[in-house]
């Protein structure tokens, strides 16, 4: 009876599984002790900086305290809504070739394509849509910032809106043909309205990924002190301002880099959650 | 199961259809055609071929501008140029090696850091954690990838560099000293802070895809490893890590890749000095960096064209860094598409 059937395993075996489980613990709580106290410092130095002011004011001039960033919030809508203006089509369009008629070797090398284009590096986005757009304007602009970012949705508005595409049954395409309908009207009334929540998912995140760039705004869009509503002429955006901010030397201007940080991040951790609630509550479930 | 997973889409009337079919018995062969959305559907496909070739056209653009626009630095400097170690906008000598060594020194101390924390926290996730608290686990580690660059380097600038001036750098000098990699004063502004936030940045991506290779391990292999009376431990090693071992050699490179190109946080705290240093505690300066810093104000044609062809190298680098973490992910997924950010 004392003998049971499964053998006893030795101590050190036993130590060494302990060991590992307190290994992974820790690194969890060593990968999310920067995250809480990013969100901590946010809410702590950000939320006690921000004023009215800072929604309706422009900045004041170097060292007198006080102004804001509304230029910048405009300006970032301005360039953002550039960007998706022409990112968002796209992305779709190209979206829909990978998912309808991309299965063959160009639909494989398009995919391939936009899988590396996610991973160049913003700064040579920048670089590029200077070298297309500033070069040829002989002076910065939003629209140039627009193009930047538009070229870093396209990819993931793409991928995501294939997949997506990919999950509609095949049967309903079926259907639709069945009852005489032309391919584009299946495509446009059918498929891709039946997969709109997860191509709007895929949007929403790419939105949210470019909203915070910096980089390919440097030299694109430059930045700018006042307001400025011509899509032609160098425009300020929030997280440019965050940088020039940053990096300066006045205390006030640190304070307010903290204020524009935190609005940043409530409307891209905000974006991020809806999407994630939405797709949980969604019928995708692998978004 | 249909029914319930997709809502009932707008179906077009019966009427469209009919008229069509009364159309095609009754017109002559032209404007059959129309009617039934041949034309329309040629149309239709055109487009859509055209936005897909879109894609291959932006990555053409981009090599072509960068080519074009680097040419000058190109003929003027060569080979050279990558290995040159000064760089004097002054005198229009452009070497860029101390830009190149910062990169790759900045990432591989970021990987060094992110590696293991990474596979801890995909193995904690799929492996160990009660199954409720796996949902929320992961949306808080992938947060991690949804704060941008410039509000990393915010948070570095102000929070990170002084902690590691007050309490890290004393207890590195002392235990660490002797490697040479800990050496000289620190002024926070220095290549091991650039590292330590680039590996707080990489960590989502590397977890993350971890995750997903591990996830697809399956799980008669674990019952397997299990069956033969290993503990939890033996089984993730057996069963688990080393089936998925391509996959996350994979993961590593993509955040690799990452980590080449990050630009804002990165500037933000590496100190922007272009000298090559054998301290950790030194400044450095990155591609990126130098792109960020001094691009938009870089007067004459040829500090343009170098500072252009140092944004191609870092593409080029990063293209295949990708390409090749890409092949080594799908392999393993079984080609199902992986995704790298959140």
């Amino acid at each position: 009876m004392s003998s049971s059937p499964v053998p006893k395993v030795g101590l050190r075996r036993r130590l060494t599984d302990h060991l590992m489980t307190l290994l992974a613990v820790l690194a969890v709580i060593i990968v999310l002790a920067p995250l809480i106290a990013i969100f901590g410092d946010l809410l702590y130095r950000g939320a006690s900086s921000l004023n009215w002011a800072f929604f309706t004011q422009i900045p004041k001039p170097v060292g007198e305290t006080g102004g804001g960033m509304a230029n910048a919030i405009v300006g970032s809508m301005l360039i953002l809504g550039i960007a998706s203006l022409i990112g968002v089509p796209f992305g779709i369009g190209a979206g829909i070739y990978l998912a309808e008629f991309g299965r063959n070797r160009l639909g494989g090398a398009i995919r391939f394509t936009a899988d590396v284009l996610n991973g160049v590096p913003s700064i040579v986005v920048g670089v590029v849509a200077w070298a297309i757009v500033v070069l040829y304007q002989k002076h910065f602009s939003a629209l140039a910032g627009g193009v930047a970012l538009a070229i870093m949705m396209v990819p993931t508005i793409c991928r995501t809106t294939e997949e997506m595409l990919l999950l509609v049954p095949q049967s309903l395409r079926e259907a639709a043909y069945g009852l005489g309908v032309p391919r584009w009207r299946t495509t446009l009334s059918i498929t891709l309205r039946t997969a709109t929540s997860g191509v709007i998912t895929g949007v929403m995140l790419a939105f949210a990924r470019i909203a915070g760039e910096t980089a390919p705004l440097l030299f694109t869009a430059l930045g700018n002190q006042f307001w400025n509503l011509n899509p032609s002429q160098p425009t300020a955006a929030l997280p440019l301002q965050i940088y020039v901010y940053a990096n300066s030397p006045y205390d006030d201007w640190h304070r307010q880099a903290w204020a524009a940080s935190l609005v940043l991040i409530i409307l891209i951790v905000g974006a991020v959650s809806a999407v994630r609630f939405a797709v949980r509550r969604g019928s995708f479930g692998t978004a | 199961m249909a029914n319930a997973a997709f809502p009932r889409p707008d179906m077009p009337g019966a009427q469209p259809v009919e008229g069509a079919k009364l159309k095609s018995v009754s017109t002559t062969a032209p404007l059959r055609l129309l009617s039934t959305g041949e034309i329309p559907d040629h149309i239709f496909a055109i487009v859509i071929t055209a936005t897909g070739l879109a894609v291959l056209g932006v990555l053409a653009l981009i090599v072509y501008e960068l080519v074009l626009r680097s040419s000058l630095a190109w003929h003027a400097f060569g080979w050279k140029f990558f290995i040159a170690s000064d760089w004097d906008p002054v005198s229009e000598q452009f070497g860029a090696l101390p830009f190149i060594y910062g990169t790759l020194v900045s990432s591989l101390l970021a990987l060094i850091i992110a590696l293991p924390l990474s596979v801890g926290v995909a193995v904690f996730t799929t492996e160990m954690c009660p199954k409720k608290f796996r949902g929320p686990l992961s949306f808080f580690v992938e947060l991690l990838a949804a704060i941008p660059s410039v509000i990393y380097g915010l948070w570095a600038m102000f929070v990170l560099v002084p902690i590691l001036i007050q309490y890290v750098s004393p207890v590195l000098s002392k235990t660490l000293g002797w490697t040479g990699l800990f050496t000289g004063p620190f002024f926070g502004y220095s290549m091991l802070s650039a590292g330590i936030i680039l590996a707080i940045m990489i960590i989502p991506i590397i977890s993350s895809i971890t995750r997903e290779v591990l996830a697809v391990v399956p799980q008669h292999q674990r019952e397997a490893v299990l069956a033969l009376g290993a503990t939890r431990w033996e089984m993730i090693r057996i069963g688990v890590l080393r089936n998925a071992r391509a996959g996350i050699v994979g993961a590593i490179i993509l955040g690799l890749g990452r980590a080449l190109g990050e630009t804002m946080a990165v500037t933000m705290v590496i100190g922007n000095s272009p000298h090559i240093s054998q301290s950790l505690f030194a400044p450095g300066y990155t591609m990126a960096s130098v792109l960020a810093n001094e691009f938009s104000e870089a007067t004459g044609d040829i500090y343009q064209s170098a500072l252009v062809e140092i944004g191609l190298a870092l593409f080029f680098v990063t293209i295949i860094v990708n390409a090749l973490a890409r092949l080594l992910v799908w392999s393993v997924a079984r080609g199902q598409p992986v995704r790298a950010n959140a």
